[in-house]
């Protein structure tokens, strides 16, 4: 099963090596992570998309937790919670296309946010599966490029993870 | 109080209370020699090779209970150190190794003797350190005692720029009394819901044993865990790690389980209806094949840290937290309650117990006119009235001191489990020797081991560290052999060697004693001779029997109750009852 495990880490040099180190000598695999610092800048949020067994789940939540600079993870698919990822693509434009290119843009709630006489640049955030459903709604060939910036994410509820 | 980065570790180390730093300099850490120089209060042990610096450091922890220091210089200094990490890693020991690294200013640009010392290391440690600010030297080494005593303990390195040391950059200097980390808190005491199902459950059973292992000798729960064994009568396994902290010569002790343990142990966890593991960690060794992994019982299972808990056997009472105040609990509970273990269930669960040791599957020839190791493990258990600190190599000959020499006490066994480090015997005994001058120390190894780390009788000579090696010299890597011959057909690919050094005239090269025993008669006088020479290193060179195996053995892939035996003249070994 999909889950994704988001971590409150120290703001070390180092600190994403012993996360990424982790998960391949133990075999373990990576959907997708991202980082940055929080508001409290000595710290870095983590969010990582992994799959696996009950076990494995449980298993790589413990190590997490062992590694020293770890302090604090929740598996947010155990719960409600929201899940975003951010997304932008260059797609090939030409005169007959932009209206149709614009039109889809528009349905999915994205942003065109750079133009050319050949090409778009789309800005995008929802859930990945809305993403997957942009790109496939393109012929081959049209999209030059995709960057991803792999799902982040947030309990529902008042409640946090923090210190 | 200013000093430089270099006095500042020398007095970090005093400050900790630190007696032996085993190491061996180098460019990078020149400065701290310098420091080292200046004092005599710590003392610093120069081995001759850093992977021996390493295991002589982890053997003092496995010893003393106190961490081990060691301190080697950058590039090829810390790569050498890396097996003897990575051999503490495996087995849990409270270690800080000090790495010199190239100035702060040259590091990524493929300096002299730069190696990402953080990196290499980082998946055999528990933590590791980069020092940025020579004002962080302080309070970065007390979190690296601290990580490295505190929770599992494990091996913490401390890599240090040597512009950090610089003895021209003098800053003030306080040792912290104590450091909080937030992201590090490791449990100590356990659940009192669980543990009070834990002892109801212990209470009920019909065919109760008590599995423990290395846990129990870092957590200093050996009393304890007497103490409970002895309260319920149950019968107990340790692993090999756990050796000594039951006492093996009392009655309820049915000897080391897994791989090589006896029947009786693994029949025993194969039988029963609960089994409480305390501070171990169903290893491979240890279970055999999963799947057939006591099929009949419920689980409880006492440790630190979480991870070790349904890592790869699914337990029903998970207890985390340190053996001591968790056992101290279940014995007051076992005290108040009003349930008690049943006399006839014990009765006959102690009977068939009896069965399998009728097996006596440790019996082996005893009329040979070849010296058998096990004769030699069992007298050297006699001379040094089972009171010696035993360190040993990887093979054969660690097997038979595990099954011949029965450790009553904890620490007395000293030996890589996990890792299965060749090379390390010897360095453990210079380190166990210093620890205790006044014990006696042998290091029981095989020809192909003792070579791996042999520059270390240099060591124990400058050193004045006056250790036996009881060399069980069967002119083969004895236990690859063992493989090849159940798994190969006797194919033995490279498991010998043809041109074996005279190891009595290395000895004397060293300037220690040599000695070559070839006949069972002499063993016992000889054994007597040397630990008589209270002084001497001396290296004894048992011939003995090539074609031994060490039995019982599981083989790869089968199950606890799937025991291949010996079948050993004159004993009533009867291979159906498996
Ligand atoms: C050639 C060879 C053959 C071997 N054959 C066997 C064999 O037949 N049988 C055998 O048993 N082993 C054998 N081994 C050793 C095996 O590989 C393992 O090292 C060993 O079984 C592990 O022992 P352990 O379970 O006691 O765990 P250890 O490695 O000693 O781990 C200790 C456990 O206790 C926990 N712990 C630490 N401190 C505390 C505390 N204060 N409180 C609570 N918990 C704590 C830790 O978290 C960990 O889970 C062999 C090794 C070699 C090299
Ligand atoms: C550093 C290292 N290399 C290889 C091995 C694999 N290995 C395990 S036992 C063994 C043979 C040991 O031979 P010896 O020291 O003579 O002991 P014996 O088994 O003969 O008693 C080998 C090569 C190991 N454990 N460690
Ligand atoms: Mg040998």
């Amino acid at each position: 099963m999909r889950h994704i495990i988001s971590i409150l880490i120290e703001n070390e040099a180092g600190a994403l090596s012993r996360v990424a180190g982790l998960f391949s000598a133990r075999g373990y695999n990576i959907e997708s992570l991202t980082v940055a610092p929080t508001e409290d800048p000595s710290l870095s949020r983590m969010t990582l998309v992994t799959s696996g067994s009950d076990e494995i789940i449980e298993q790589i939540t413990k190590q997490l937790n062992k590694l020293i600079d770890v302090v604090k993870l929740i598996d947010l698919a155990e719960s409600a919670h929201i899940e975003r990822e951010l997304m932008l693509v260059k797609i090939k434009t030409s005169h007959d296309t932009r209206e149709e290119v614009k039109r889809m843009v528009d349905i999915f709630r994205g942003k065109i946010i750079d133009v050319t006489a050949n090409s778009y640049v789309v800005e995008m955030t929802g859930q990945s599966s809305k993403l997957d459903a942009f790109i496939h709604g393109f012929e081959e060939g049209s999209i030059i490029e995709v960057v991803r910036s792999g799902p982040t994410g947030i309990s529902r509820g008042e409640k946090g993870l923090h210190l | 109080m200013e000093l430089s980065g270099g006095h500042i570790l020398v007095q970090c180390l005093k400050d900790e209370g630190v007696e032996f730093v085993f190491g061996y300099p180098g460019g990078s850490v020149l400065h701290i020699y310098d420091a080292i120089f200046h004092q005599d209060e710590v003392k610093h042990i120069l081995v001759r090779h850093e992977q021996a610096a390493a295991h002589a450091a982890d053997a003092y922890a496995r010893a003393t209970g106190k961490p081990g220091v060691v301190l080697v210089t950058s590039g090829p200094g810390a790569t050498n150190a890396v097996t003897g990490i990575a051999t503490a890693y495996m087995d849990s020991i409270p270690m800080v190794i000090i790495s010199g690294q190239v100035p702060s200013p040259v590091i990524g640009s493929d300096a002299f003797q730069e190696v990402d010392t953080v990196g290499i290391t980082r998946p055999c440690v528990k933590h590791n350190f980069l020092v940025k600010d020579v004002n962080d030297l302080a309070e970065t080494m007390k979190k690296a005692f601290y990580v490295a005593t505190t929770g599992r303990p494990g091996p913490v390195l401390v890599d240090v720029p040597k512009d950090i040391t610089d003895p021209n950059i003098k800053v003030p200097y306080k040792y912290p009394k104590k450091v909080v980390m937030r992201s590090y808190n490791p449990v100590v005491t356990g659940h009192k819901g669980q543990i009070k199902r834990a002892v109801e459950m212990l209470l009920t059973a019909q065919r109760p044993i008590i599995y423990s292992g290395g846990g129990v000798i870092l957590g200093e729960g050996h009393k304890e865990l007497t103490e409970l064994t002895q309260m319920l009568g149950y019968p107990i396994t340790n692993t090999l790690m756990g050796l000594g902290g039951y006492p093996a010569t009392d009655k309820q002790f049915v000897g080391m389980l897994g791989m090589h343990g006896t029947y009786e142990a693994n029949m025993a966890m194969h039988e029963s209806d609960v089994i409480l593991a305390v501070g171990a960690r169903f290893d491979d060794r240890v279970t055999g094949k999963l799947a057939e992994f006591c099929p009949y019982a419920k689980i409880i299972h006492i440790d630190v840290d979480p991870a070790s808990i349904s890592k790869t056997v699914k337990v029903d009472v998970p207890i985390v937290g340190e053996v001591k105040p968790v056992l101290e609990q279940m014995i007051e509970l076992i005290k108040d309650s009003k349930i008690k273990p049943s006399k006839t269930s014990l009765e006959s669960w102690w009977q068939l117990i009896q069965s399998w040791r009728d097996v006596h599957c440790l019996e082996y020839d005893r009329n040979s006119k070849v010296i058998k190791p096990q004769y030699v493990v069992e007298q050297l258990y006699q001379v040094t009235h089972g009171e010696a600190y035993v360190t040993s190599d990887v093979g054969q000959h660690q097997m038979y001191a595990a099954q011949y020499y029965h450790f009553d006490k904890p620490r007395r066994w000293i030996n890589s489990g996990g890792l299965g480090t060749m090379g390390f015997g010897l360095p453990a005994a210079i380190g166990v020797k210093l620890a205790f001058p006044e014990a006696n120390v042998a290091c029981i190894t095989g020809e192909a081991s003792i070579q791996m780390c042999i520059q270390e009788l240099s060591t124990a000579l400058q050193y004045n560290a006056p250790v036996k090696i009881i060399n069980l010299n069967n002119r083969y890597m004895g236990m690859v052999r063992q493989w090849q011959e159940f798994s190969y057909e006797s194919r033995y690919s490279q498991s010998y060697m043809d041109t074996i050094p005279d190891f009595v005239k290395l000895a004397e090269a060293y300037g220690h004693v040599g000695m070559l025993i070839e006949k069972p008669e002499d063993v016992r006088g000889a054994l007597e001779h040397a630990f008589a020479l209270k002084d001497r290193t001396v290296f004894l060179d048992f011939i003995t029997d090539r074609t031994e195996n060490v039995y019982p053995m599981i083989e790869a892939g089968k199950g606890h109750h799937d025991m291949k035996l010996r079948v050993a003249p004159g004993t009533p070994v009867d291979r159906e009852l498996s």
